[in-house]
């Protein structure tokens, strides 16, 4: 098989995730971007250990789905937090910890 | 050198210590409630000393054989090979010191009572008499270096606390710290000696220096004893280091007095005289010494010619005078004996002199200015009579001391041969000159003419020296010095009659000291040719002071002098030689130093330090709080990573 394919929407996807990153203020879309990547790399992990007739990869992508569900507890909790205190949910808008 | 232990008398000879030590302590310790007694106490323990120094010395006498007793009081530092006990020698050299030190000391106690009744510390000034006389018994009894060195540090202190007695004068503080460092120079050197001692003969006592000396070579004499005369330079105020003696008299005067007949200036001539088998190692050192005071000798001489004040030119005089003994020490045997003779007779007219001085300034309001005497001699008959007898005994009449004490020194310069005899005797001749024309000087200007006192005259003149304005009520009324002043007197003039002949007729004291110093080669006559000049000397140069200060009137205010006149008057340059040599040098070097650490040292730091908070001052801008510029970065740094592994493996 080639992975041509699954490589590429592999990319496509994290790069979605990734300009999701950057340009979206919302901290919830910004958690969905997130996983996005995630999962573009869980895709890779996938395809490459199809390719190379091993288990490896796929244990990676549950680790990842693993890592990323504890990820967002975490995140959603804190997010809870300082939607509570500021009454918004804009990343921008949580940055007082600067210089 | 072999020296008896102490036995009988001399076992308690640690007494000459702890009565002055005690005095001192209980005075200062004491504190005010000691006021109403404090100066009899003070007067009672130099007393007691000199009394037991009286039995010492007679017992003393008594020995027919050995007379070097030493008395072991304790170890001080035994350390392996280093050991320093505190011991007493008492010997023909420093027994004659004790009863210097402790007779003149005391009487000058007796004198201080009076002097100083109105002055409200009279009590910690006699503390600080009493422990100056203790630092000097210190000194003359130590029998090792270490000793000598503790009571040469006592003497520097208590001449400290005592010039800078009346500290609330800015003069007088200034002085007291410039006796201190001229002292400390000096000092240094005798330190360096103790520890070239140590270094090359293993032990710092008289008896083992002077026993390892002879083996030592010349090279260790030379260095030791060149290190010895700058010690002795700097407490005994000669070239280069005499600054500070005129200075001093910013003290009041019974410690004037103290320290210029008694103790603290005879303290060099001392160490020469002890240190006499290690000067004896050396020509070259001896030469050292020899023109040390020669040069001294005539420079003090030219400086008490100029001066006003008549403590100044009395301090000018002390300066000409020790110069005279280092001379005769300087000459070796030959001269020794008659050093110390000259500074027993010195002590007894230079402390009638100041003292006579002292009641003097006493009568006239502390006024110091010479030119502000004049006609005081019917005024002040005791004052004036026993000025005169030690007046006389300094310039060398006879029969008075100085004539006999001052005669063999010249003498022996004289006879030391060659050009340098030739020399060192010229200076010594023309001293006795200079000495009788500045003396002469002043006591025209003090005892003769008219009263000047109440004439206008230049600032500083007729008003007090506390610069407060005179009132009418305390115009100035010359009057003679109570009992207690004027007894110490009369018993120093006896002293300055008779000392210098009961010293030198049939060789009395020379024979005494020989065990300790040697036997002069030659036996001096009490009429020599050097001798006989400058008694020649001495009368044209009195007649000389007479056409110009006795014959004419004297002028209130000093005219203008030519410049030897002002140079002397000027310490002949010593201070400004200090100055311009070493402090300027020394506040450039400081200075520089100071610039370089600030400017150099300090720059190079503060200019890595500031680039470096500047430039973090500049990064931390990059934390910006927006998080999702961080995650910019983050993604740009993994793409830069990611390139970079690209490029390493392609």
């Amino acid at each position: 098989m080639s992975p041509a394919g699954y490589v590429f929407l592999a990319v496509i996807l994290f790069a979605i995730g990734g300009i999701g990153v950057l340009i979206r203020r919302n901290a919830i879309i910004i958690f969905l971007c997130v996983e996005l990547m995630l999962n573009a790399c869980n895709l890779a992990f996938v395809a490459f250990s199809r390719l190379h007739g091993n288990l490896d990869g796929q244990v990676v992508a549950f680790f990842v789905m693993v890592v990323a569900a504890a990820e967002v507890v975490v995140g959603l909790a804190i997010l809870m937090a300082i939607y509570r205190a500021r009454r918004s949910a804009s990343v921008d808008d949580a940055n007082l910890l600067k210089y | 050198m072999t020296t008896l232990a102490a036995t009988g008398v001399f076992r308690v000879s640690w007494l000459l210590l702890a009565f002055p030590v005690f005095g001192a302590a209980v005075l200062l310790l004491g504190g005010r409630r000691t006021n109403r007694w404090g100066h009899l106490l003070g007067v009672a323990m130099p007393l007691a000393a000199f009394v037991y120094g009286v039995i010492a010395f007679f017992t003393l006498l008594g020995h027919s054989g050995n007379r070097e007793i030493d008395l072991h009081m304790f170890s001080w530092i035994p350390v392996a090979a280093f050991q320093v006990n505190i011991g007493l020698l008492i010997d023909p050299l420093s027994i004659v010191f004790v009863l210097l030190i402790t007779g003149v000391g005391s009487l000058i106690h007796i004198y201080s009572i009076g002097y100083m009744a109105h002055d409200a510390e009279r009590r910690r000034f006699f503390g600080y008499l009493n422990l100056f006389i203790a630092a000097m018994l210190l000194l003359v009894l130590s029998d090792n270096y270490l000793g000598l060195y503790a009571g040469w540090e006592g003497v520097g202190l208590a001449s400290y606390l005592l010039i800078g007695f009346w500290q609330f004068k800015p003069s007088a503080a200034v002085a007291a710290k410039k006796a201190f460092i001229a002292n400390r120079i000096g000092d240094a050197g005798l330190s360096l000696a103790i520890m070239l001692m140590f270094a090359e003969f293993g032990t710092v006592n008289f008896t083992g220096v002077f026993g390892s000396a002879k083996s030592g070579g010349s090279g260790v004499g030379l260095a030791l004893g060149l290190l010895l005369l700058l010690g002795a330079c700097g407490k005994s105020a000669q070239l280069p280091l005499q600054s500070w003696l005129l200075d001093a008299m910013e003290g009041p005067t019974p410690v004037s007095a103290l320290i210029h007949a008694a103790t603290m200036v005879t303290a060099g001539v001392y160490l020469m005289v002890r240190s006499n088998p290690i000067l004896a190692q050396s020509a070259d050192a001896r030469m050292a010494v020899a023109i040390v005071g020669a040069v001294t000798l005539l420079f003090g001489a030219i400086i008490a010619c100029g001066k006003d004040d008549i403590k100044k030119s009395l301090a000018g005089s002390t300066m000409s005078q020790i110069g005279y003994m280092m001379l005769g020490a300087g000459l070796g045997p030959a001269g020794y004996a008659f050093a110390i003779a000259h500074l027993l007779a010195h002590g007894f007219f230079k402390a009638g002199l100041f003292l006579g001085a002292g009641s003097v300034m006493h009568g006239m309001d502390d006024e110091v200015n010479m030119r502000r005497y004049g006609g005081l001699w019917r005024i002040m008959p005791i004052t004036f009579v026993t000025f005169s007898l030690a007046y006389l005994a300094i310039i060398g009449i006879p029969p008075f001391s100085g004539f006999f004490t001052k005669d063999p020194i010249i003498d022996a310069a004289w006879e030391s041969g060659g050009t340098s005899g030739w020399l060192l005797g010229g200076a010594a001749i023309i001293g006795a000159g200079v000495t009788a024309f500045y003396m002469t000087r002043m006591m025209f200007m003090t005892y003769f003419g008219a009263g000047r006192w109440e004439e206008p005259g230049a600032p500083g003149g007729a008003e007090p020296r506390t610069g407060q304005p005179q009132s009418h009520e305390h115009a100035l009324h010359p009057h003679e010095s109570p009992a207690v002043m004027t007894w110490p007197m009369i018993i120093l003039a006896i002293g300055s009659v008779a000392a210098g002949g009961f010293l030198i007729v049939n060789s009395r004291l020379v024979g005494f000291l020989a065990p300790v110093i040697g036997t002069p080669p030659t036996v001096h006559g009490l009429w020599t040719w050097p001798g006989g000049i400058a008694l020649i000397l001495v009368v044209l140069a009195a007649g000389l002071a007479w056409a110009m200060y006795g014959r004419v009137p004297v002028p209130a205010v000093a005219p203008r002098g030519s410049f030897v006149t002002v140079a002397a008057r000027k310490d002949l340059y010593g201070d400004a030689f200090n100055e311009s040599v070493l402090m300027r040098p020394g506040q450039w070097l400081t200075r520089l130093s100071v610039f370089f650490d600030s400017r150099g040292v300090d720059g190079l730091v503060n200019t890595i330090a500031a680039t470096i908070g500047g430039s973090s001052g500049r990064l931390r801008r990059v934390q910006t709080g927006f998080v999702r510029s961080y995650a910019l970065s983050m993604l740009i740094g993994a793409v830069l990573l990611v390139a970079g592994l690209l490029v390493v493996r392609l």
